[in-house]
Parts: C-alpha cells; sequence; structure tokens
C-alpha cells in the first residue's frame, strides 16, 4: 500500500493505478515478448560453444547477415528521405486526391506480404512492366538484392510516413515565417528549424522501416532469388535450418539476428533521445 | 423474452436434429493428403476418382483435403502438428523423418505397400524456352558459361535434390568419373542458377512466368504440365541421355490416421493409386506408372532415357542426405566458396 503511494505520488500522475498498470505491463511484455525471446536463447544453448559458433560464422550465414543488414539499412535509409518528402506534401499542401494518397501510404501494412512479394516479382521481373524497361539498360532488379531491397522499401514506407505526419502538422509554419523574417534563408530555415524539430520523428521511422524490414520474410523470398551467398535473407536461412529439422541451429542464427538487431535499434533510440533533449532545447522549449 | 426463449428451442431443436441426423446418414467422411509441390493435379484428379470409388464401395461420401509445398517444408509441418492422414511426399528420406523425428508411423513403414511404396517414378528432365536457342542437348550444357538454370533449393526441395544428384550421377558415370569431378561438375552448373525457390512450382513460376532463366530442371510430370498447360508453342522438353529414376513414396501417417479413425480409408486411399484405375489417372499425369499394362499405353509420350537409381549410386537417403545436403555438406561446399 505504502508502495503503491510512493510510487503514485512519484509518478504524480492524476489517473490512478501506477501499481496495477506496471504490472499489466511487466506480464504481458513477459508473455508476449521475453518469454519467446528468452526461449530461443534457450534452444540456441543446445549447442555446444563451437558448434554454436561454428554454426553463426558459416560462410552462407555470414553473407546472409551482410545481405539482410545491409539492404534493411538502406531501404530504411531510402523511406527517409522520400517518405519524410512524401508526408511533407501531404501535410503542408492541399491537392487533387491527397486523401487517396494519403489512404493508399498504408497499403504496405495491410496487403499480405506475399501478394507484394508476387507483384513486385512479377512486375520487376525481366519480361515484368518495370523489368522490361530497364532491362535494355542491363539493370536486373528481381532475383537480385536489389530486389530485396525494393521489397524492403515497399513494407517500410508507412512507418516512416505515420511517424513524421503528426510531428509536421503540429510544426507550424509560422516557424519558417519567422526564421524568414529574421533573415534565414530556405536552406537555413530547413537545417536550423524544421530538422531539428523533426530529427526524433524521423530516425523513430527510420528504426520503425529498419526493424521490419530485417523481420521481413514474405515479400523478399519471391523476389530476392534466394541464391547462398548472393541474395539470402537471414530469415530464410532460419527457416531453411528448420526445414532440415536443425532447431539449434535456426535458434542460433535467430539468436544472432535478435542481438544485432537489439544492438541497432538500441543505438538509434539513444540517437533519437539525444536529438530530443537537443532539439527541445534549441526551440527553447523545457528541455526533458 | 417470450421471442429470445422461441429462438433458444429453435435452436436447441436444430441443433439435436443436426446431431441425429449425424448419427443416423452421415458417412461423411475426411481424409487429408499432405504432399509435394507438382502433384496437385494428380491428385485433384485422383481424389475425385477416389471419391466416386469409395462411394460405390462403401456408401461413404469422402472429402479429401490437399496441401501441397516444397517436400521438406510438408515433412516440417506434419511433424508440427498438420495432422495428414497419408504422406505422398517427393522422396524416402522425408518419410523417414516423419518416423525419425516425430514418430508418426513405424519405421518400416516403405514395406507395407507394393514397390517400396512408390506407386509411381519420374525422372529428371530439362525444359527450354522454344528453338532451343542454348541448344542445350545433355547435362554438360547446363554447366556452359552463360547458361541460366533454374532448379529450386536442394535444402527445402525434394524435387531440388533429384535434380542434384541426377547431375552428380551422370558425371560418376563419365569415363574417369568420381566424386570430385562428379563436385567440380555439379559446382558449374549450380554457378550458372541465380535464382533458388524453395520448391519445384516456384521454380516453374520463375521459368515461365518470370521469364528468367534458359533451362529449367524438373521433374519429367511437371515438364510436361507446362508443356500442356502454358503452350507447346512458347517450351520445348529435352531429355538428357542418363537421368535419375525419381522415386516419391506414399505411406500411410498412422499416428494422425489412428486418432481421426481413417487408417482403413487411408490405406484404401493409397492402395487404390496401385490399381488399374490409380494407374491410369497417374499416366495420365505423365508420372510413370508401375503397372505394365498402364506403362504400355503411356509409354509413347515418354522419350527414351536411360535411369539409374538412388540405390545404385549413393546407397540410401539418408546418406545421400547428408553427405550432399546437411550443413556443410557438397551443397554448402559448392556454393560457400
Amino acid at each position: 500500500m505504502a508502495y503503491t503511494r510512493t510510487a503514485h505520488s512519484a509518478t504524480s500522475g492524476v489517473i490512478p493505478g501506477f501499481g496495477l498498470s506496471l504490472g499489466y505491463t511487466l506480464v504481458y511484455m513477459s508473455l508476449l515478448v521475453l518469454i519467446p525471446m528468452s526461449a530461443i536463447f534457450i534452444k540456441a544453448s543446445a549447442q555446444s560453444l563451437p558448434e554454436f559458433w561454428a554454426t553463426i560464422t558459416a560462410p552462407p550465414v555470414v553473407a546472409s547477415y551482410r545481405v539482410s543488414f545491409l539492404t534493411s539499412l538502406l531501404a530504411a535509409a531510402i523511406n527517409v528521405v522520400f517518405g519524410s518528402l512524401l508526408a511533407w506534401s501531404l501535410v503542408r499542401y492541399n491537392f487533387w486526391g491527397k486523401r487517396l494518397v494519403d489512404a493508399l501510404i498504408d497499403l504496405p501494412f495491410a496487403l499480405p506480404t506475399a501478394v507484394a512479394g508476387i507483384t513486385l516479382s512479377a512486375l520487376y521481373a525481366q519480361n515484368g512492366w518495370i523489368g522490361s524497361l530497364l532491362a535494355p539498360y542491363g539493370v536486373k532488379v528481381a532475383f537480385t538484392p536489389l530486389g530485396i531491397l525494393v521489397a524492403l522499401t515497399f513494407i517500410g514506407l508507412p512507418f516512416v510516413v505515420r511517424t513524421i505526419q503528426p510531428i509536421l502538422q503540429d510544426l507550424s509554419p509560422e516557424f519558417e515565417e519567422a526564421a524568414a523574417t529574421l533573415g534565414a534563408r530556405r536552406w537555413q530555415t530547413f537545417r536550423h528549424v524544421i530538422l531539428p524539430a523533426l530529427l526524433p520523428a524521423i530516425l523513430t521511422g527510420f528504426a520503425l522501416a529498419f526493424a521490419r524490414a530485417v523481420g521481413e520474410y514474405g515479400s523478399v523470398i519471391f523476389i530476392a532469388g534466394n541464391v547462398p551467398m548472393v541474395s539470402e535473407i537471414t530469415p530464410l536461412l532460419i527457416i531453411t535450418r528448420l526445414d532440415q529439422f536443425d532447431i539449434a541451429g535456426a535458434t542460433a542464427i535467430a539468436a544472432v539476428m535478435l542481438v544485432v538487431s537489439f544492438i541497432l535499434l538500441f543505438l538509434i533510440n539513444g540517437l533519437q533521445h539525444w536529438t530530443a533533449r537537443r532539439s527541445s532545447y534549441l526551440s527553447g522549449e523545457d528541455g526533458v | 423474452m417470450a421471442f429470445n426463449k422461441t429462438r433458444h428451442y429453435i435452436l436447441a431443436l436444430t441443433l439435436g436434429l443436426g446431431t441425429l441426423t449425424n448419427i443416423a446418414f452421415a458417412n461423411d467422411v475426411k481424409l487429408r493428403n499432405v504432399s509435394y509441390d507438382p502433384t496437385r493435379e494428380l491428385y485433384a484428379d485422383y481424389n475425385a476418382a477416389f471419391a466416386k470409388y469409395w462411394k460405390e464401395k462403401t456408401g461413404d461420401t469422402v472429402a479429401i483435403e490437399q496441401s501441397h509445398a516444397g517436400s521438406a517444408k510438408q515433412a516440417r509441418a506434419l511433424l508440427d502438428g498438420l495432422e495428414g492422414d497419408v504422406a505422398t511426399l517427393a522422396l524416402g528420406y522425408d518419410i523417414d523423418s516423419l518416423y525419425t523425428q516425430g514418430n508418426l508411423l513405424s519405421k518400416d513403414w516403405q514395406a507395407k505397400l507394393p514397390d517400396n511404396s512408390t506407386p509411381y517414378t519420374s525422372t529428371i528432365v530439362f525444359l527450354v524456352r522454344k528453338g532451343n536457342p542454348k541448344g542445350i542437348k545433355d547435362w554438360p550444357d547446363l554447366a556452359k558459361e552463360g547458361v541460366e538454370v533454374v532448379t529450386p533449393n536442394p535444402k527445402t526441395s525434394g524435387g531440388a535434390r533429384w535434380n542434384y544428384l541426377a547431375a552428380w550421377g551422370y558425371a560418376l558415370k563419365q569415363p574417369g568419373g568420381n566424386d570430385e569431378t562428379a563436385k567440380a561438375f555439379v559446382k558449374k552448373i549450380f554457378d550458372n542458377v541465380k535464382v533458388l525457390d524453395t520448391g519445384a512450382r516456384g521454380s516453374t513460376t520463375t521459368f515461365t512466368q518470370r521469364g528468367v532463366g534458359d533451362v529449367l530442371v524438373t521433374w519429367e510430370n511437371e515438364a510436361y504440365l507446362v508443356l500442356n498447360e502454358l503452350g507447346k508453342d512458347d517450351y520445348e522438353i529435352v531429355t538428357p541421355s542418363l537421368s535419375i529414376l525419381t522415386e516419391p513414396p506414399v505411406a500411410v501417417v498412422t499416428r494422425y490416421a489412428t486418432q481421426h479413425g481413417t487408417e482403413e480409408l487411408a490405406k484404401a486411399y493409397l492402395e487404390h493409386l496401385y490399381s488399374p484405375e490409380g494407374q491410369d489417372i497417374i499416366g495420365k499425369h505423365y508420372f510413370r506408372p508401375r503397372d505394365a499394362a498402364a506403362l504400355a499405353k503411356y509409354k509413347s509420350q515418354f522419350a527414351p532415357v536411360k535411369l539409374f537409381t538412388l540405390n545404385e549410386l549413393f546407397g540410401d537417403w539418408s546418406k545421400a542426405q547428408s553427405v550432399h545436403f546437411s550443413n556443410g555438406g557438397t551443397f554448402d561446399q559448392i556454393k560457400g566458396q
């Protein structure tokens, strides 16, 4: 009781129930996230250390980390640039069909990933609508790592747009006007006024798009080509191991993915926290 | 309130009647066949024929549910709890794994039906684009530079494992052939593979719909299916001089069939594959029937090819699997270099 009261006063919330909701959060997180995650590590530890090491450092496996993480980072980066542009035009301009475009952005969320993969590979294959246009220039998209990038960019788009959009809506154009009246050039306004305010949201969008891309399986396998050492993603390798009844091997690779993803997300979150503090300081609001 | 009550009575009545009729007349039985990729059309046809046969024989209406995917994937699915009454997979190893990994059937499953439980056989052939622009005639043409080959991944697809062993066996049988020359030969072929799908049907789609590759290495029955379904004007079948006799076996998944009470039905379902009717349907779908009469009837549709068996060159499946397709096996070696 005393504990609840302290906790209550410590958080100084208007709505009571800190103890209850924290307990709920912990149970919920444990059931849905922590227990399955730790199961991966327990299963992976069925192997001896040298075995584990041999599994996770085998050349095709290492090549697949490179493919998976590089394409995911790149796809998230592309989405940050073009997703921000999209969000910008959706918030700042009015045009015919704006609502339609706004609704379309969520489609990659809703579409079964296999459908997305089949559609993309049909379009980008050398006999597809887009692929046939690129083929004369010697550009092959489907069944190469480039195809993976296309699929990952597709599925990651809504994450960036939907995280930046609300922030941009709150950022009133008056800031830009004020900057202009103070003599800032357009680039300076963008660099010192708009970007700092958006950066935390951009980083969140990046993290989400990246996380989604690393775990993506369904759409990628249809367009990737899946050739070991070249275009094989780590999730496919995990599934292949499972198909061979090599559960320990599959979980070992999964554990590596989990650790690397966690470290990367942790870094991105840290960066986001740092920029959030910086930007609130710059804009003169109360820091933290 | 009154309305609610009436509704309850009606509901109870309907439920009661439903149960009664079930007991009195219903002999609706269900059977699930878990199969590999290119048997979709064969079993669609066979299931209809079997349902008719079963109805005439017992009066029961049997509804057969089909499931198709890469063979190893299907074995995995059965082990993970996909309750198939029968397994009709691409190779013995995958059905063996049902015993070794999960004890879903007995160890001697392969002795339960004639011909090592393989009611049909097939072989591995090439499908090329019309006019055969790359002049592909035999296995060595697949290893040439500039030829793009399409095959599924041997780690997930049964058909691909047959493809791999067919190429390996061809190299072994050449003058001076040994495991080293065979490995180098197969490596050259797989260096020409740009897309590795997880199952045979995926590769067919890649080759035909996506226009990838010069040659598709596939089951003979799958190649004929493509020819008939997608047009003789677009593709040609090239039968190599030497290939492997593929033996896709069938078995009752005893554990699930016992649970469902469908053991008799499942057994009859597989046995009927050996009947003249079953064998005829098999031949119609370009599998090679076991039955001499059916084989004679459909013989003209298959190009002559010399065949070697798995046992002849590779021992048995568990040996072939561990040498070639396990982690660190020859496939990993040629792809990991």
